[in-house]
C-alpha cells in the first residue's frame, strides 16, 4: 500500500514537467528487481504519461488517507484479503525459494572453503587428480565472456529498438521483432550445436584474416594465440545472441513509453531524426535501457549449454579473444555427474555460490550506480 | 458409477469383484518385484533394451535405470543407498569401497567398449603408437610431420601443420579408459596427467560429450581427439588404429575389443584395466563396464530377480549386443561371471 501510494507520489509530478520536485526515488526502488521484465519496464518514466491527472491528483491528496478512497470503495471484503493473501504467498514463496537455494549453495560449498581456505578457491589451479580447485579462471571466463556478450549485445539491441520504433515502418518492425523474440525460445543446447557446426568455422575463418591481416593485428594481446575458432569470441557471439531477445525487447517497450506528445515537441522544434532519438529518446528512457542491460547480463552470467560446447573449455587465464576458456556454470554442468569425491562435489557447489555471489554483487553495484546517477542527473534534466 | 447405482445387480457384483481383487492384492503385489539402479550412460542403450527383453518375458519382474553417471551410480548404491544396483565405467577404488555402507560390493562385467582417435587431417590415413598418442596429449608433438608420427606411418607424407589436440571436458568413463592406457605406455603421462574420469590436461580443447569431441575435430582442420567406439560406429567416424602390445597396429572393431578382455588376466574381483592388454589382435583401448551388486541386499526377492536377471543378461543377453554396437563379453569371462553370480543366491 506505502509502495503505491510513494510511487504515485513520485509519478505525479513528472507527468506535469512544470512540477518543481524532480522525481528520484520510485523509480529507483524498483530497477533492482530486473530479472523480471515486467518490472523493468513498469519502472520507465514513460508510464506517468499513462497515468491519468485527475486520478495522480486524486492520490496525492488522498496521501494520507487509505487507498480504497480513491475508488470510494470499503477495504473489508473477503475476496479483498483472499487475493491480498494469495498475492502476499506467492512473493513470500519466491523469497523463500532465492533463500532456500542459497543456504543449500553456502551449506555445500562449506567443505571446499573448509579443505581448501578462501585464498586457494580463488586460485587459478583446478586439478580434480589432485583435488586442488581453484575457481580464479572461472570467474574469469565468466567475467570476458559476459563482457564481450554485453558489448555485442548492448548496441545491437539498442539501436535495433530505435528502429523498431522510431524508423521502420510497422509492419516490417512487428515482423522483426517477433523474430528475435522467437530466438528466445531456442534451447540453448541447439544454439550451442550450430555454434559448433557453423559459427565456430565462421569465427576461425575471421580469426585467420585477422593474423593475417597486413595492419599487424596479430600483434595486440586481444588477438594473441592461434586462430582456431573456439573460444571466448565464439562463445561471446553466442552469448549475445542469447542476450539479444531481452535487451530488444525491454528496450522496444521503453522507447514505446516516451511521451509521444514530447516526442512531437522535439520535432516542433526543429530537431532532426538523429538528434530527437539521440538527445531526447534515449537520454529519456536511458534508466528503463540500464534495466534492459542488467536483465540482458543476467541471462548471459548463467548461460551453461551453449558456452560449454564452443568455449573449448580449457580452465585458463588469457585475455585473448582467441583463447580458449571456461566458465563458472559451464564447469558445474561438465563436471557434476562424474565427480570423483565428496570433495569435489563441494568444490562445483562452491562455485555456484561464487556465481551466486557475482550476481548479487553485480546487481548492487548496478542500484548504487543507478542511485549516483540519479542524483547527478535526474531524467528529466537529461530529458531537456 | 451414475450408472451402477441404477442397476443395484450390477453394483453387488462389482463390490463382489472389490473383494476379490482385494483378497488377491498381496499375491500380486509380491509377484512384481521393482527393481531400480543408476549408473553410467555408456550401458544406457543396451541396459534399456535388456530391461525390455527381460520384462516381456518375466513380466513379474521390472528394472528401472537412471542413467546419472558412473559417479552418481557408485555414490547412490554404496553411499546413499537408494538403487538396488550400481552401474560404472570405471571401477570403484579401494578407499570407495571402504567407505560404501554395504558390505561387500562385488563388479561384475556386463559388457565392453572401445576409445578410439579421431582426427582431421584430409587426405592422410594415419595410426598411431601409445607413446605417440601420450605426447600428442602431453603437448610434446606439436607439429603432424613430428619423427614420432613419421615413424609410426611410414610412406606417408605429412604436412608440417600444427596438431590441436581435443579431449572430453565432462568427466566421462570415456577418458578415464583413455588416459589409463596413455598412462599405462608412456610414464610421463601417468606422472603429469594421470587417471580419472576428468584429468587436468596440458593442451588442447574441450569438447562436451562425444558429440563435442567429434564436432570440434571435424571443425578443426589438424585436430586429434578420442571418442567412444560406438560412437563412432553408429556416426560412421573414421578411427585411426592403435598400436597393441603385441605391435600390431589394430583397428577398433566389437571383435578386437572383445579380445582384449579374453587376453587380459582377470582377478577375481573384475576390478581391472584392460586397457594395453597382451596378445595378438586385441584393440588396446578397451574396458569392462561393471554392474555393482551386493550379495547383502537386505530385500530377498529383488536379491533372487538380481540373480535371475544377471544370469540371463551374461548368457542370452550377450545376443543384444553387438546390434547395438557393444562388445559382448568373452566366453571365459562369461564363465567366470556366472559363478560368482551365484553369490547372489
Amino acid at each position: 500500500m506505502e509502495n503505491i501510494q510513494q510511487e504515485r507520489e513520485g509519478r505525479g509530478p513528472a507527468a506535469f514537467p512544470d512540477a518543481e520536485k524532480p522525481f528520484e526515488d520510485a523509480p529507483l526502488m524498483k530497477l533492482p528487481e530486473v530479472s523480471d521484465p515486467l518490472q523493468a519496464t513498469a519502472e520507465q518514466p514513460g508510464l506517468e504519461a499513462v497515468a491519468e491527472p485527475a486520478l495522480v491528483a486524486a492520490s496525492a491528496e488522498a496521501a494520507a488517507h487509505s487507498f480504497p478512497d480513491v475508488y470510494g470503495r470499503s477495504t473489508g471484503r473477503v475476496a479483498d484479503r483472499i487475493f491480498r493473501f494469495a498475492t502476499g504467498s506467492c512473493a513470500l514463496l519466491v523469497a523463500g525459494l532465492i533463500l532456500i537455494a542459497t543456504f543449500y549453495m553456502a551449506q555445500g560449498s562449506i567443505p571446499a572453503f573448509k579443505d581448501h581456505g578462501l585464498g586457494a578457491v580463488l586460485s587459478p589451479v583446478w586439478d580434480p587428480t589432485n583435488q586442488k580447485y581453484g575457481a580464479l579462471a572461472f570467474l574469469f571466463g565468466t567475467g570476458f565472456t559476459s563482457l564481450i556478450g554485453m558489448a555485442i549485445a548492448m548496441p545491437l539491441g539498442v539501436l535495433t529498438a530505435v528502429a523498431l520504433v522510431e524508423i521502420m515502418p510497422g509492419r516490417m518492425a512487428q515482423f522483426i521483432s517477433l523474430a528475435v523474440e522467437l530466438l528466445a525460445a531456442i534451447p540453448s543446447v541447439l544454439l550451442g550445436l550450430w555454434g559448433i557446426f557453423q559459427l565456430v568455422p565462421l569465427v576461425r575463418q575471421v580469426e585467420i584474416a585477422i593474423v593475417k591481416s597486413p595492419l599487424g593485428l596479430r600483434k595486440l594481446p586481444i588477438f594473441s594465440g592461434a586462430p582456431m575458432g573456439v573460444g571466448f569470441l565464439a562463445a561471446g557471439l553466442l552469448l549475445a545472441i542469447m542476450a539479444l531477445p531481452f535487451i530488444l525487447s525491454v528496450t522496444r517497450e521503453v522507447l514505446l513509453q516516451v511521451p509521444t506528445a514530447q516526442k512531437e515537441a522535439a520535432y516542433a522544434l526543429g530537431a532532426t531524426r538523429w538528434q530527437a532519438i539521440w538527445r531526447f529518446i534515449l537520454p529519456y528512457s536511458w534508466k528503463g535501457i540500464f534495466g534492459a542491460g542488467l536483465l540482458g547480463l543476467a541471462r548471459v552470467l548463467g548461460e551453461t549449454m551453449a558456452v560449454t560446447m564452443v568455449i573449448g573449455n580449457t580452465p585458463q587465464i588469457k585475455a585473448s579473444l582467441f583463447a580458449s576458456g571456461y566458465t563458472l556454470a559451464s564447469v558445474i554442468a561438465n563436471e557434476f555427474t562424474e565427480a570423483p569425491s565428496n570433495l569435489a562435489i563441494s568444490a562445483l557447489i562452491s562455485l555456484g555460490f561464487i556465481l551466486l555471489l557475482v550476481s548479487v554483487l553485480l546487481n548492487a553495484a548496478a542500484r548504487l550506480m543507478l542511485f549516483y546517477l540519479n542524483r547527478s542527473m535526474g531524467v528529466p534534466k537529461g530529458a531537456k | 458409477m451414475i450408472q451402477l447405482r441404477r442397476n443395484p445387480m450390477n453394483f453387488r457384483s462389482l463390490i463382489r469383484a472389490a473383494a476379490i481383487a482385494l483378497a488377491l492384492a498381496p499375491a500380486g503385489i509380491a509377484q512384481t518385484t521393482q527393481i531400480s539402479g543408476a549408473g553410467g550412460t555408456f550401458i544406457y542403450p543396451l541396459a534399456s533394451k535388456w530391461f525390455h527383453e527381460y520384462n516381456t518375458q518375466h513380466p513379474n519382474i521390472q528394472i528401472n535405470y537412471q542413467s546419472i553417471g558412473s559417479g552418481g551410480g557408485i555414490r547412490q548404491f554404496s553411499i546413499e543407498r537408494t538403487v538396488d544396483f550400481g552401474e560404472t565405467d570405471g571401477p570403484m577404488n579401494d578407499q570407495q569401497l571402504k567407505d560404501a555402507k554395504i558390505q561387500p560390493i562385488m563388479h561384475l562385467p556386463l559388457a565392453l567398449g572401445g576409445v578410439v582417435p579421431i582426427y582431421n587431417l584430409p587426405g592422410h590415413t594415419l595410426r598411431f603408437s601409445g607413446p605417440t598418442l601420450a605426447n600428442i596429449f602431453l603437448g610434446k608433438i606439436v607439429l603432424w610431420d613430428d619423427a614420432a608420427i613419421a615413424k609410426d606411418n611410414p610412406g606417408v607424407k605429412l604436412p608440417s601443420d600444427p596438431i590441436t589436440v581435443v579431449h572430453r571436458a565432462d568427466g566421462s568413463g570415456t577418458t578415464y579408459t583413455w588416459v589409463d592406457y596413455l598412462s599405462k605406455v608412456d610414464g610421463e603421462f601417468q606422472k603429469k596427467v594421470g587417471v580419472g574420469t576428468s584429468v587436468t590436461w596440458p593442451v588442447g580443447l574441450g569438447g562436451k560429450g562425444n558429440e563435442g569431441v567429434a564436432g570440434m575435430v571435424r571443425q578443426t582442420p589438424g585436430s586429434i581427439g578420442y571418442v567412444e567406439l560406438i560412437y563412432a560406429l553408429q556416426n560412421n567416424i573414421a578411427h585411426a588404429p592403435v598400436q597393441n602390445a603385441a605391435g600390431e597396429f589394430t583397428n577398433a572393431s566389437l571383435d578386437t575389443v572383445s579380445a582384449a578382455a579374453a587376453t587380459a588376466k582377470i582377478p577375481a574381483d573384475y576390478r581391472v584395466s584392460i586397457t594395453n592388454a597382451p596378445g595378438k589382435g586385441v584393440y588396446p583401448v578397451s574396458t569392462f563396464t561393471w554392474i555393482l551388486v551386493s550379495p547383502a541386499l537386505p530385500d530377498a526377492a529383488k536379491k533372487k530377480a538380481l540373480h535371475e536377471f544377471l544370469n540371463w543378461a551374461v548368457t542370452k543377453g550377450q545376443g543384444y549386443s553387438k546390434d547395438l554396437g557393444y562388445a559382448p563379453l568373452p566366453k571365459n569371462v562369461v564363465q567366470m561371471v556366472l559363478k560368482d553370480i551365484e553369490k547372489l543366491k
